[in-house]
């Protein structure tokens, strides 16, 4: 855990990937869930942030 | 006898071969490679940025002369906020959900089975795959008569197993057995597919693991568990991918079986966006709605592909 956030500090690849990952999940998880509303309406804004941040961060160091 | 090589360079016009011979090595690749981009660029490329574009537009394609007025994120937040459009992305994850989970259980079986050395094996194969092979379109129609409540055959297959009357239900017109029959047809078409990237999977294992394992005296579960699943698994990941892709977008067979009905029980996002866009004709609005659903399956696809790398390392 403690090297998980010591990789986000030095922006490196694999922990960013992996934010960018669960982001992309749970926006996702909104977007189809059968429970509430206001969970789809912002699911879009969670998924785009994700999605762009993925291919951002991917051109990190390893 | 001189080689292509020489032989292609004699016949080349001494004006095109003095050109050709100035240019460097890197702007030859570029020619070759310009074709290709150019029809990317096209083809893809152009269209998504236009799409982005006019999903901010009340852009309407049968009214061409109209004025069209930039309209901002109103369309965006009009489609997430409709609980109708949230009702058929519920409709597509239960789709996507039982569709996927179906098709990776029965085709990894299959292939399991079809892997096991025995007479008439490509026979079966063959037969397994043919579903596969059939028109969308085709098979729509062809299970939309087996699904017959009064002459079908699926109502009397379930009727000799389960003793029900085979007019007591109708597989595409009850609510609550509609979304099963979509579910149950592109089962029985598709898992082929993934029988086919599994078997591949389990062909690629070589037997000398097995021997080992068999000389460590490890069980055939304990073989199984430890050897044909890590090893199987960076293909039935790509199955996944491939499948989850073309179901998310899943339109034809679901149109020909039920049109979207009863209701709109199974009107999966596909056949939402194709109405919204070539029924009622709003442009904008579907273009936005195309753009939510690309960034889905980008995102989820992007992160697949990362996870199957690392699959592929290990």
């Amino acid at each position: 855990m403690k090297r998980f956030f010591s990789d986000l500090v030095r922006f490196r690849r694999g922990a960013w990937e992996m934010v960018a990952s669960i982001l992309i999940g749970v926006g996702v998880v909104m977007l189809m869930q059968p429970f509430a509303m206001w969970a789809f309406t912002w699911s879009f804004v969670v998924t785009l942030t994700g999605t762009v941040m993925f291919i951002v961060v991917s051109h990190f160091p390893a | 006898m001189a080689n292509p090589v020489d032989r292609v360079a004699q016949a080349t016009p001494p004006t095109i071969a003095r050109r050709v011979r100035g240019l460097s090595d890197r702007a030859i690749a570029w020619i070759f490679v310009a074709p290709t981009i150019f029809l990317l660029l096209a083809i893809n490329i152009f269209p998504l940025i236009w799409t982005i574009k006019l999903s901010f537009t009340n852009f309407k394609a049968n009214r061409i002369g109209r004025e069209v007025k930039d309209v901002g994120l109103r369309n965006y937040e009009r489609i997430l906020t409709d609980s109708d459009i949230w009702l058929n992305m519920q409709a597509t994850a239960h789709f996507l959900f039982w569709t996927i989970c179906l098709q990776v259980l029965i085709g990894f079986t299959l292939a399991w089975l079809i892997n096991r050395k025995f007479k008439g094996n490509d026979l079966w194969t063959t037969i397994i795959v043919l579903p596969m092979m059939l028109s969308p379109a085709v098979v729509g129609n062809f299970w939309k008569f087996l699904y017959q409540p009064q002459i079908g055959l699926f109502n009397y297959i379930v009727t000799f197993f389960t003793g029900a009357k085979a007019s007591s239900f109708e597989m595409l017109g009850q609510v609550n057995l509609a979304p099963w029959s979509i579910v149950i047809v592109d089962t029985w078409m598709w898992t082929p597919f993934v029988m086919l990237i599994c078997l591949a999977g389990l062909r690629s294992i070589p037997d000398y693991i097995y021997e080992a394992a068999e000389i460590d005296r490890a069980s055939k579960i304990r073989q199984f568990f430890t050897i044909t699943i890590p090893m199987v698994l960076p293909f039935l990941m790509l199955a996944v991918l491939f499948r989850g892709i073309e179901n998310f977008k899943m339109f034809d067979l679901v149109v020909q079986l039920t049109g979207g009905g009863p209701g709109s029980t199974t009107e999966l996002t596909s056949i939402n966006l194709k109405r919204e866009a070539f029924e009622k004709w709003r442009t904008g609005y579907a273009s936005a709605y195309a753009i939510i659903l690309f960034v889905t399956v980008f995102g989820l696809a992007s992160i697949y592909v990362k996870a199957l790398n690392k699959v592929k390392e290990r």
